[in-house]
């Protein structure tokens, strides 16, 4: 094993046991609760990040994807029916849903792929707002209680955190899986060079749809993970807003990159619930954040980062290089 | 059998006619050149018979099967490998990752969403020997955006070689190379084994002349001749297509 791999597999050791470790630290149950948000919402950005970043196809109807979960979740609960039924139901209803959008969208890309998404977005929203009789409308559907998988409970704070912990970290590793895959590199080409992807034997259309689905599938699993987070689901969850934040999380994190996402969602969910507490316009504070990120690191803080950190390496590096050659010419004389 | 056969094919853009009644017939091991002006129609012919345009009526046969209805990606499967005019990589990637994605086209494995790319070692070794092929096995590591003109266009080469084509298609390999570099790669394209077909576009004669058998002058979208070197250079059409005489 080369020292960059132990260095990777102590990075991911480190970082998994910080993960466990943040509501012992935290404490307060508020706290906690807002780090399940970024957690759920992590899993929503990286399941966008696998069409925006690694297809290059800009979604504005993510929310709406988000919401059919959470919707069967809650409707099937009200209706008397087991979490198990209820989580599986919402999983397949996802993946319907996402197929239909797939098949609507990718007849298109560009700037026509993202008002067709938007479009769509906003049926699903239309739907909830207005099929009063199934979704209860403005009103939303109340969860009565979160489920207990295995006998642990879900109902505290950090037993909600652990279960969003163990869901996110699989997410996580799934996203990791498909980027390094043969799949995955075949969805980076066809972001790069469609025609020349479909020239050397790719069926471009068919790889997007795939990306499709698995940008779906963790899609749902957060709006599952949502509606159980609040126990409660209304049609604001799945405005055009909700789908604008998803993209400002992957866009501010770096789109393209496997941390981006989930750094981004932990920058909105923060600006959201904890500097709302401190600054009344904190919509403003975003959008400031936002603006700063575009114009001084354009490709996201996690690769700025990266990059930030390689330029000050080096620089230290040449002028260590800088320091000994100068002391060699000066060496000692004979 | 003929390799590929190219019988009577029209494309128009609305009222322009860029393809009319084009018909070639290119034996196995064949070096078939394509001249002609701008705006001749050689590229579109190039997109007709890739499969990247629709023809408007004729066919294309590649060693006996049809395929004019096929998409590009099936003909690339049934052996048909091209190059472009205007180099088309994959900028943010290694010269290796290119012509490793060129190799994974035809392979099953692309499907594959669980197993690590990078541990593909018998991927990466054909890709290395590929590139042995056209002399950047050496810097494989580097990435694109670092390499260049000259080094693209060989990556443009060795992608279509790795795919081990029956028959090559050459959207004109010398464009933008200095003298040394179109000795490099003329003595690339002759390297290369009979058992592929090649097809050539060319917009400059002198390089590409000594590598054909067999020559087709397109102007305005139409054959206006063809034949061996010989007989094309000697045609009194040729020099006045070219010389506007």
């Amino acid at each position: 094993m080369t020292s960059q791999a132990t260095a990777r597999r102590v990075a991911i050791a480190v970082g998994i046991l910080a993960l466990i470790a943040v509501p012992y630290a935290i404490g307060e149950v508020y706290y906690v609760n807002i780090a399940s948000q970024v957690l759920l919402y992590a899993i929503f950005a990286l399941g966008l990040n696998v069409l925006v970043g690694y297809a290059g196809l800009v979604s504005l109807g993510h929310a709406g994807l988000f919401g059919v979960s959470a919707y069967v979740v809650a409707y099937l609960l009200a209706a008397g029916y087991g979490h198990t039924l209820a989580i599986i139901a919402a999983l397949a209803a996802g993946l319907v849903v996402t197929a239909g959008f797939a098949a609507l969208a990718l007849r298109a890309i560009g700037i026509s792929f993202i008002m067709i998404t938007l479009a769509l977005g906003e049926i699903i929203w239309g739907l909830a707002y207005r099929w009063i009789s199934l979704t209860n409308g403005d009103n939303g559907i109340s969860v009565a209680a979160r489920p207990a998988p295995f006998g642990l409970s879900l109902a505290s704070p950090r037993g909600f955190y652990d279960a969003t912990l163990v869901v996110f970290l699989i997410a996580l590793a799934a996203a990791a899986i498909f980027v390094r895959s043969p799949l995955g590199a075949a969805l980076c080409g066809t972001r790069d060079q469609p025609r020349r992807m479909n020239a050397l034997g790719y069926h471009v259309w068919m790889i997007r749809f795939w990306a499709f689905m698995f940008s779906g599938l963790l899609t749902s699993i957060a709006g599952i993970l949502f509606v159980y987070y609040n126990e409660f689901i209304s049609p604001q969850a799945l405005a055009l807003t909700a789908s604008a934040e998803g993209l400002l999380m992957v866009i501010s994190g770096g789109a393209g990159t496997l941390l981006g996402p989930v750094v981004g969602a932990a920058l909105v969910v923060i600006v959201k619930n904890v500097v709302s507490a401190y600054v009344t316009r904190w919509n403003f504070m975003l959008g400031a954040i936002f603006v700063a990120i575009v114009v001084f690191i354009p490709e996201g803080l996690v690769p700025g980062a990266v990059r930030l950190t390689r330029s000050a390496w080096r620089s230290a590096w040449r002028s260590a290089g800088r320091a000994k050659s100068a002391a060699s010419i000066a060496g000692p004389k004979p | 059998m003929t390799a590929l056969n190219v019988d009577s094919l029209c494309k128009s853009f609305g009222g322009l006619r860029v393809t009319t009644n084009v018909s070639l017939k290119v034996e196995p091991g064949e070096r078939r050149l394509i001249i002609g002006p701008n705006g001749a129609g050689k590229t579109t012919l190039f997109n007709l018979i890739t499969g990247e345009l629709r023809a408007d009526s004729g066919s294309v046969t590649l060693f006996g099967r049809d395929v004019t209805w096929l998409p590009s990606r099936k003909r690339t499967h049934l052996g048909m490998a091209r190059t472009y005019q205007i180099i088309t990589l994959f900028a943010r990637d290694t010269i290796l990752h290119n012509v490793r994605l060129a190799m994974l086209g035809l392979s099953p494995l692309r499907w594959n969403p669980l197993l690590a790319l990078d541990r593909q070692e018998h991927l990466t070794d054909q890709a290395r020997a590929a590139l042995a092929r056209v002399g950047l096995d050496h810097i494989a590591a580097r990435p694109l955006a670092q390499t260049s003109y000259g080094e693209k266009r060989r990556v443009e080469i060795a992608m279509a070689l790795a795919q081990n084509p029956k028959v090559l298609l050459l959207d004109e390999p010398f464009a933008g190379l200095s003298v040394d570099e179109r000795q490099d790669v003329g003595k690339l394209l002759r390297a290369i084994p009979r058992d592929v077909t090649i097809v050539m576009i060319e917009h400059d004669m002198d390089t590409a002349l000594e590598l054909a058998d067999r020559i087709t002058l397109l102007h305005f979208g139409r054959v206006i001749v063809e034949g061996t070197r010989a007989e094309v250079v000697a045609d009194p059409r040729t020099r006045e297509v070219y010389l506007g005489e």
